[in-house]
């Protein structure tokens, strides 16, 4: 659906953060961008959503560029605006593009049910717990359909408990919906529990140190099947290669 | 036990203390017009009451004015210095200048330049209470969390949009704590306004009536005057923190 080409990205400030990356993301893959802190994953998730420009290279969409709203996004933290209701947070995307709350109610409770949060409507973000911001802000980056679903370590900041949870259940999600996504994370198990692709970063100045295709089947005992332990190991290794000594 | 005791603890020590000082003021006798007690400013007070009730409301009411014209100019200023940085740039060291120079010494000029009395006394008063609203407000707008601004982006949020149900909800806070700085300095800035003034100023405010009251050797009644401008200090205070109150527990709960 997408591709980069020799794409770089230096800072005003001088430093290199991203040195040609290139890769191609097909359309419902489920890719993992795994990399040490300060490798620049982040950075080419911007990109990727046009917040900022490359330095050097091209994005290019197999059918143009998104429009607003085409890309779903969630940060690392829930970023819900504390003064409104999940539902309103959820709105949001819908109303900026001048859709009236009445006609956009059905599609608002679609997308909090989808991530199970379909009694929590009128609940300001203070009275919910760290994982159900989350499922807010996941509902908030759905509600307007998009085509691409950028995640940037939405569940770096929760327990393992919640994380797991919410892993699955991004999973499950992202089987029913067939919706591309690209996830950040500095978390190598949880690259290859989500992940049908882990693109491997170096540390600074990132570039694409390995792309590994996961064959780990889907089931329930997903965590603990022998191949999801291999590609933990072929991905450790991977990185502890990159890695200076 | 301990709480009823602790919220009953200011007006003990508050009346503790007003028996120590009338006890002084009998044991002692100094005289009245040198320190009157708490008795004799009651008394100054019941006698002069419509009066002195009179120049509460007038100062209350130049206070309340500045306040007012303070949290709209904040506004204003700080939503220019949001929107262009070359505003921000001309505005800034500008607002600080105004800030840092003592208003006592710019008041006789308003009062010359000023005709009217009230408008003049209002203008120096928010010479001193508007800097707050402005530097909290441009630091709530500026304070909006980047997320949530790439957020709005993303979505093709027009300035507007982005102001209206973004930056200026987000700097909402901010602006209430400004605000209740401003409302204890603009009181602060209309009673150094009426001091300047003296009788050519409205001539009815309460600071007016301390003058008049030191010029007659009235102590007394000069102390009922300053416990009436406390009441008027607290009085702001406690509005501006039930507002803020009001409008922030609401709306995050």
């Amino acid at each position: 659906m997408m591709k980069l080409e020799g794409v770089s990205k230096t800072f005003s400030n001088g430093t290199l953060a991203l040195e040609n990356i290139s890769a191609s993301i097909g359309r419902g893959e489920f890719v993992a961008l795994l990399g040490p802190s300060g490798c620049g994953k982040s950075t080419l998730l911007r990109l990727i959503a046009n917040l900022e420009n490359p330095s050097a290279g091209d994005i290019t969409w197999a059918d143009g560029q998104p429009k607003a709203g085409e890309i779903g996004f969630v940060f690392q933290d829930a970023t819900l605006m504390p003064w409104a209701s999940a539902a309103e947070n959820v709105f949001l995307p819908l109303k900026l593009r001048g859709q009236s709350r009445a006609a956009a109610m059905p599609e608002v409770k679609a997308a909090l049910a989808q991530v199970g949060l379909a009694d929590f409507f009128s609940a300001k973000p203070a009275s919910l717990s760290g994982g159900m911001k989350m499922r807010v802000s996941i509902a908030r980056a759905l509600v307007s359909k998009p085509k691409l679903l950028l995640m940037d370590e939405p569940f770096a900041a929760l327990d393992e408990f919640t994380r797991h949870k919410l892993q699955e259940d991004l999973r499950a999600l992202w089987r029913r919906s067939g919706k591309t996504v690209v996830f950040v994370t500095h978390s190598i198990y949880e690259a290859a529990y989500l992940a049908t692709r882990i693109l491997v970063m170096s540390p600074r100045p990132g570039r694409i140190a390995a792309d590994i295709a996961s064959t780990v089947a889907d089931s329930t005992e997903r965590r603990t099947a022998p191949d999801y332990i291999d590609l933990v190991k072929q991905v450790s290794q991977t990185l502890s290669a990159v890695m200076p000594a | 036990m301990n709480k009823t005791l602790e919220r009953a603890a200011p007006f003990l020590f508050g009346i503790i203390g007003l028996g120590l000082w009338q006890a002084a003021v009998w044991g002692s006798g100094i005289p009245v017009y040198v320190l009157p007690g708490p008795i004799a400013i009651v008394r100054a007070y019941a006698g002069d009451f419509d009066t002195l009730n009179d120049a509460f409301v007038s100062t209350i009411s130049v206070a309340g004015a500045a306040l007012l014209v303070s949290a709209a100019l904040g506004v204003v200023l700080a939503l220019a210095m949001a929107a262009s940085s070359l505003v921000r740039a001309a505005i800034q060291p500008w607002a600080v200048i105004l800030q840092v120079t003592p208003v006592v010494a710019i008041a006789p000029l308003i009062i010359i330049w000023v005709n009217q009395p009230f408008l003049a006394l209002v203008v120096c008063a928010t010479v001193v209470a508007f800097f707050p609203v402005l530097s909290n407000t441009a630091a709530g707008l500026a304070a909006t969390p980047r997320d949530l601004l790439d957020l709005f982006r993303l979505n093709g949020a027009t300035r507007v949009q982005t102001l209206l149900l973004l930056r200026l909800p987000a700097a909402l806070p901010y602006f209430l704590a400004g605000l209740r700085i401003s409302g204890t300095l603009a009181l602060v800035g209309a009673v150094v306004a009426e001091f300047v003034a003296g009788s050519g100023g409205f001539a009815s405010g309460l600071a007016f009536r301390i003058l008049e009251a030191g010029y007659r050797l009235e102590i007394a009644r000069m102390f009922a005057a300053l416990m009436l401008l406390a009441f008027a200090g607290i009085a702001i205070y406690g509005a501006l923190g039930l507002l803020s109150h009001v409008m922030l527990r609401r709306r995050e709960i």
